[in-house]
C-alpha cells in the first residue's frame, strides 16, 4: 500500500526509540522549570523521570535530571530545543557520553506482622535498605541505587504488604574527572 | 551611568538609551504610571493602536522594514492576552518585538484582582523569553536584556511584564552594559571545516539549488550583499521561501521565484531533482516540502541555521552549519575564492536547459477576462503602476497573500511583510500602520482579502489619527478564498461557511473611518484606480471585485512531492476533487 503522504508528514519514520538521561544546568529563577516542563509538554516529548534541585547555592545554579526517550532525531530536537532556552547554561546528554552514573532514591513503606514482615526484613537487609521508622506492624525503608534495584525491591515488597512507595527520580553524573 | 528614579521613568529611560522612537500601546489601569511619564516627554511618539493584537502587528511590520525592534506597550489581563496572537506570530515569523505589559501590583498576583492574568504563564510558549520585575532595581537590566535577546541569535518577542507598584516604586536606574549575558549565547560564526566541507560539496555540484529563507533577512543588510555575491559567483539557481522573498532579486536571471505549497513550477522541480540543496535561513517548513520522503530525493543537503534546533527537525541534512547567515555566507565566499573550485560547466549548462524548460511551462499563466477582473491581474496591475514609487508591501493571509507572492516582484530586503509561519488573517492593516510609521514617504500597500481585512479593520481609525496614507488593496472575490479552494479540493466543494454574505460596503466604510474608498469592478477601468488611489494622500480602502471563483495555482496538494504539481491553466473540475487522496484528506 502506497503511504499516504501530507504536507502534514505523517510517514513515522522506523526507528526505534531510545532513553537517554540529561544534565540540564539552569539559573534558579522563577519560572525556569515551567519552561523547561512546558517545553516537554508543547511539543509531545516524554519524560519518564526529572529530578531538580539547586546544587550551585552561591551561583544560583540548579541542575535539573531529565530521563526521556525518543527516536535519535527527537532526542537531538531535545537537546537542541532546550540548549536554546534562555536561562538554560548546559545541556548534556549522559547516555551518549557512555554509562553514566545513575542512582535514585526510593522511601518504601510495608506493613504487616509475621512471616510476611520477617521476610521483609531479610530482604531489606539483603538490598541494604535501611530502615528509617518502624512499629510493630510496619516498617519504612530507605533504598538508594540504581532504578533496576529499587524496581526490584518494589517487586519483592509487593507480596509482603507494601503500603506505599515515594521515589526522588534519577540523579545522574558522568564518569571521569570532566566537568558535564 | 546610574540614577534613582520611579519604575515607569525607568522604562522610559531604557527605551531612550535603546534608541527607541516608536512605540506601539494600548493605555490601561494597570500601565498608567508608564502613561504618565509618556505624557510629559516628547522624545518617544506613541501610536495609539485600537486593539492590542494590532500593536504587535504594527510593532511586526515596524521591525520587519526597519531591522530595529518593534516595542508595544500594553496593560495587564485583556491587554496582554490580545496581545498573544501578535506576540506568536513574531515567534513564528522571528521578527524582534519587546512587549511591555502592564501587571496588577506584586501583593495582588495570584488573588484574581481585576484584570489580571498569568502573563508570564501565558506568554511563555509564544515568546522567546518573558521575565516578570518583581524588583525595581532589576527593572533596567531585564529591559536592556529584553532588546538583546529580542535581537540577536534568532529574534524573536521578549515580554517584559511589571506590576503597576514597580512602576511606582523608585529604584536605581542602570545603563546600557556590554557585560555578557551569563548563560544565552547565540551563534555567530560557522564552524570552519563545515563550510570547507560544504564549499567542496557546492562546488562538485551538478544540479545544484539555493534555497533561502527568512533568516537572510532577519540577519541584515550585509547577508543580502552577501548572498547575492555568493549566488552570482557560482552561478547557480536560486529559489526562496515566502519569509525569503527580496534577499535575492526577483528580476535577476538566477531567480526561479518561491517554492513550496504555492511556489513556481521551476522552483518545485529544481528542488525536487537537485543534486546539491544550500539550504540558508530556511527550516524545511511542512509548506515547502511538501511530502517529506519524497523531498528532494537523492540530494546532498547544507543548512545554515542561526538556531541549531532548526537542523535536523523535519528533514535530516548531510552539512549542518549553525551560525549568522551573514558571517556564514562570508565564510563561505571566502572558502570558495580560495579554492577557486573548477565547476562541471557542462552539467551546469545541462542543468540550466532542463530549467529553462521548466520556465517555459509558464505557471503562473492564468486567463485574462475583459468582463471581471482577475485577482492575478489586479496583482500585476498593481506592480507595473507602482514601479516609480518607493513601495513597501504587506498583506492579510490567504489567497491574496500567494498571488501577492507569485505577481509581486521584490528586489529588496524589508520590502515584504507578511505572516508566514502563524498565517494570522488581520496581520496586514496593523502591519501597514507599522511600516508607514517608520516610512511616512513611502508608499505602503495591504494586500488583502475582504475576510481577514475585517478581521482588525479598526485599525484605520490608527492610520486616519496619525495621517497614515496606507492604501488597502482588497481583492473582493465575497469568500474565504483559500478556505474555498480547500473545500473544493478536499470537501466535494461543499462551501461550509466560506462565504461573507454581509459584507459592508467597503468604500462608506472607508469614508466612516475618515479615508477614502474606491471601488472597482472593470478590468477597464482598473489602471485609473490604481493611479488614483496612489495619488490619495489619505489612507485608501481599494474595493477590487474580482473574479469570485478563481483559484491560487500552481500547487503542489497535500501528500504530494515538489515535482507533482496542480496547474491552474489545464485543470478541470474533475481534477481538482481528485487531486488530494482519501488518506490525504485527513492530515491537512
Amino acid at each position: 500500500m502506497t503511504q499516504p503522504g501530507s504536507a502534514y508528514s505523517l510517514d513515522k519514520i522506523e526507528e526505534k526509540p531510545e532513553t537517554h538521561t540529561m544534565s540540564v544546568l539552569v539559573d534558579n529563577e522563577p519560572g525556569v522549570l515551567a519552561r523547561v516542563i512546558g517545553l516537554f509538554s508543547g511539543r509531545g516529548y516524554n519524560i519518564e523521570s526529572l529530578t531538580v534541585s539547586e546544587t550551585e547555592h552561591e551561583a544560583h545554579l540548579s541542575r535539573i535530571t531529565i530521563v526521556t526517550t525518543g527516536t535519535p532525531m527527537v532526542i537531538e530536537q531535545i537537546k537542541n530545543q532546550l540548549d536554546r532556552l534562555v536561562p538554560i547554561h548546559s545541556v548534556t546528554d549522559l547516555t551518549v557520553l557512555g554509562d553514566p552514573i545513575e542512582r535514585e532514591l526510593a522511601i518504601v513503606k510495608v506493613a504487616g506482622t509475621g512471616e510476611k514482615r520477617s521476610e521483609a526484613l531479610r530482604l531489606a537487609e539483603a538490598y541494604e535498605a535501611e530502615i528509617v521508622d518502624a512499629s510493630p506492624e510496619h516498617f519504612v525503608f530507605e533504598i538508594t541505587g540504581r532504578q533496576s534495584k529499587i524496581e526490584q525491591f518494589i517487586t519483592l515488597m509487593q507480596p509482603l504488604g507494601l503500603v506505599e512507595v515515594c521515589r526522588t527520580g534519577l540523579a545522574a553524573i558522568a564518569r571521569g574527572a570532566g566537568q558535564m | 551611568m546610574s540614577a534613582s528614579m520611579t519604575g515607569a521613568q525607568i522604562v522610559l529611560q531604557a527605551l531612550a538609551d535603546q534608541g527607541v522612537e516608536h512605540i506601539f500601546g494600548y493605555p490601561g489601569g494597570a500601565v498608567l504610571p508608564i502613561y504618565d511619564e509618556l505624557y510629559q516627554q516628547d522624545r518617544l511618539k506613541h501610536v495609539l493602536v485600537r486593539h492590542e493584537q494590532g500593536a504587535v502587528h504594527a510593532a511586526e511590520g515596524y521591525a520587519r522594514s526597519t531591522g530595529k525592534v518593534g516595542v508595544v506597550l500594553v496593560t495587564s489581563g485583556p491587554g496582554a492576552t490580545n496581545a498573544v496572537t501578535g506576540l506568536t506570530d513574531a515567534l513564528m515569523d522571528s521578527i524582534p518585538v519587546v512587549c511591555i505589559t502592564g501587571q496588577v501590583p506584586t501583593h495582588l498576583i495570584g488573588n484574581d484582582a481585576f484584570q489580571e492574568c498569568d502573563t508570564v504563564g501565558i506568554t511563555r510558549p509564544c515568546t522567546k523569553h518573558n521575565y516578570l520585575v518583581k524588583d525595581v532595581n532589576q527593572l533596567s537590566t531585564v529591559l536592556h536584556e529584553a532588546f538583546y535577546v529580542a535581537r540577536s541569535g534568532r529574534p524573536g518577542p521578549v515580554v517584559v511584564d511589571i506590576p503597576k507598584d514597580i512602576q511606582f516604586a523608585e529604584g536605581i536606574y542602570a545603563g546600557l552594559s556590554n557585560s555578557q549575558h551569563k548563560s544565552y549565547r547565540p551563534a555567530v560564526n560557522g564552524d570552519e571545516r563545515a563550510v570547507e566541507a560544504a564549499v567542496e560539496l557546492m562546488a562538485k555540484a551538478k544540479r545544484p539549488i539555493f534555497y533561502t529563507g527568512g533568516g537572510v533577512i532577519n540577519s541584515g543588510p550585509l547577508a543580502t550583499e552577501r548572498l547575492r555575491e555568493l549566488v552570482r559567483m557560482t552561478g547557480y539557481p536560486i529559489t526562496s521561501t515566502l519569509m525569503g522573498l527580496g534577499a535575492y532579486p526577483a528580476s535577476d536571471k538566477q531567480w526561479l521565484g518561491m517554492l513550496g505549497m504555492h511556489g513556481t513550477y521551476e522552483a518545485n522541480n529544481a528542488m525536487h531533482d537537485c543534486d546539491v540543496m544550500i539550504c540558508i535561513g530556511a527550516r524545511f517548513d511542512d509548506r515547502i516540502t511538501g511530502r517529506i520522503d519524497a523531498f528532494a530525493p537523492g540530494s546532498k543537503k547544507i543548512h545554515v541555521d542561526i538556531d541549531r534546533s532548526s537542523i535536523n527537525k523535519n528533514v535530516q541534512v548531510d552539512i549542518p552549519i549553525v551560525g549568522d547567515c551573514a558571517h556564514v555566507l562570508d565564510q563561505m565566499i571566502s572558502a570558495w575564492k580560495a579554492k577557486n573550485p573548477k565547476v562541471d560547466r557542462a552539467s551546469l549548462k545541462t542543468w540550466w536547459g532542463q530549467i529553462d524548460k521548466w520556465r517555459a511551462r509558464k505557471c503562473l499563466h492564468y486567463k485574462k477576462r475583459d468582463d471581471v477582473i482577475m485577482p492575478q491581474y489586479a496583482i500585476e496591475r498593481l506592480y507595473a503602476l507602482t514601479r516609480d514609487r518607493d513601495v513597501y508591501i504587506t498583506t492579510e493571509v490567504g489567497q491574496h497573500q500567494m498571488w501577492a507572492a507569485q505577481f509581486f516582484h521584490f528586489d529588496e530586503p524589508n520590502r515584504w511583510m507578511t505572516s508566514g509561519g502563524l498565517g494570522t488573517m488581520g496581520y496586514g492593516i496593523p502591519a501597514a500602520v507599522g511600516v508607514q510609521m517608520a516610512h511616512p514617504d513611502s508608499l505602503v500597500i495591504d494586500i488583502a482579502g475582504e475576510a481577514s481585512v475585517l478581521m482588525t479593520m479598526q485599525e484605520m481609525s490608527t492610520a486616519a489619527q496619525y495621517d497614515l496614507p496606507i492604501k488597502i488593496f482588497i481583492l473582493n472575490n465575497e469568500y474565504m478564498g483559500m478556505v474555498r479552494q480547500w473545500q473544493e479540493l478536499l470537501h466535494g466543494g461543499r462551501y461550509s461557511h466560506s462565504y461573507t454574505e454581509a459584507l459592508p460596503d467597503f468604500v462608506k466604510l472607508a469614508e466612516a473611518y475618515q479615508g477614502v474608498g474606491i471601488r472597482v469592478d472593470k478590468p477597464s477601468e482598473l489602471d485609473d484606480a490604481i493611479l488614483e488611489m496612489i495619488a490619495t494622500p489619505k489612507p485608501v480602502i481599494f474595493d477590487c471585485r474580482v473574479d469570485k471563483h478563481a483559484n491560487c495555482f500552481p500547487m503542489i496538494p497535500s501528500g504530494e512531492a515538489h515535482n507533482h504539481m496542480l496547474m491552474g491553466d489545464d485543470l478541470t473540475e474533475e481534477d481538482i476533487e481528485n487531486a488530494i487522496t482519501e488518506e490525504g484528506k485527513v492530515m491537512v
